[in-house]
């Protein structure tokens, strides 16, 4: 693992990965795209509707996998102090905001002409709300506070504190009757949903899988960049005079 | 095609969610991948002054 707090080895990694996460996701967007329009049936009760869900779905499960990816590596960063482990988080904290945007507007936009509302405050819709303000702290934290180090520990803490929301999430539909309808793919009793939607589903979340690596990995070196030209900032400022 | 662009009298909604979806996806790579291409330069100049000075 230390290996890879090298960043010269970590952007030596990422442009390995890059080619092959560039590649499936084109091909997995390609046949979950197809799949979900031309090679699946409109549902008995939803009609046509029911093709949001090739989206909706998808980007609600990243949005939970990329706040546990911002945890792990807040966690990593508290504990182990692990160079790269900060810079992950803030390049995770963006992609997560935006998959928890479009879980909420795509469903609102599959809520009104299935259960006749855009939004109700139930415990589902709620505590997704709650985490995409979750990760708008994170990122205004980082914002706020100018010291490196002191911004790093506390956006890093409130993403640890937040991590009790995801099985708020998970389980809000068992826990709290609700319109939304419960699990119906991650289930310990296996997927009820028929296979002529699980295909256009599973596809389409592989390529939001892949859509995030290439993404966090683009955001990672960028965030790599961002510290070296941080510290040839400081370096230059305590350079002796007349060393310009 | 009309009725495939119709989807069964939901077109606004089944559009109006892909659209938004693509739009904030391919807004954010190409943000992200913009932001990577100016740090990328940053950090080479700094690196070129850095050469320039010794």
């Amino acid at each position: 693992m230390h290996r890879f707090a090298n960043p010269a080895q970590f952007n030596r990694l990422a442009d390995a990965i890059l080619p092959w996460a560039t590649g499936a996701f084109v091909l997995l967007l390609g046949a979950g795209l197809y799949y979900a329009f031309f090679d699946s049936p409109p549902d008995y009760q939803q009609g046509e509707s029911v093709r949001v869900m090739y989206i909706h779905v998808p980007a609600a499960w990243m949005a939970m996998f990329t706040y546990m990816v911002m945890a792990v590596a807040s966690f990593t960063a508290l504990v182990w102090r692990h160079p790269l482990a900060l810079l992950a988080g803030r390049a995770a904290a963006p992609i997560g905001a935006v998959f928890t945007a479009l879980a909420l507007i795509t469903g609102m936009l599959w809520g009104k002409p299935m259960w006749g509302t855009y939004w109700v405050w139930d415990g589902r819709l709620t505590s997704v709300l709650v985490l995409l303000f979750l990760y708008l702290g994170y990122m205004a934290l980082w914002q706020a506070i100018d010291e490196e180090e002191k911004a790093g520990r506390a956006a890093s803490i409130l993403a640890l504190v937040g991590v009790v929301n995801i099985p708020i999430i998970k389980f809000s539909v068992d826990w709290w009757s609700t319109l939304h309808q419960p699990a119906s793919v991650m289930r310990l009793d296996g997927p009820t949903i028929d296979g002529s939607m699980l295909m256009p589903l599973l596809l389409m979340a592989g390529a939001y899988q892949a859509y995030f690596a290439v993404v966090f990995l683009w955001r990672m070196k960028l965030e790599i960049n961002r510290r070296k030209l941080a510290v040839a900032r400081q370096v230059s400022m305590h350079a002796p005079v007349g060393a310009e | 095609m009309a009725e495939f662009l119709s989807m069964g009298g939901y077109a606004s909604f089944v559009w109006t969610a892909y659209g938004t979806s693509a739009a904030a996806l391919v807004w954010l790579a190409v943000s992200s991948r913009k932001q990577l291409k100016e740090t990328n330069e940053a950090v080479e100049a700094a690196r070129a002054r850095r050469r320039g000075d010794s």
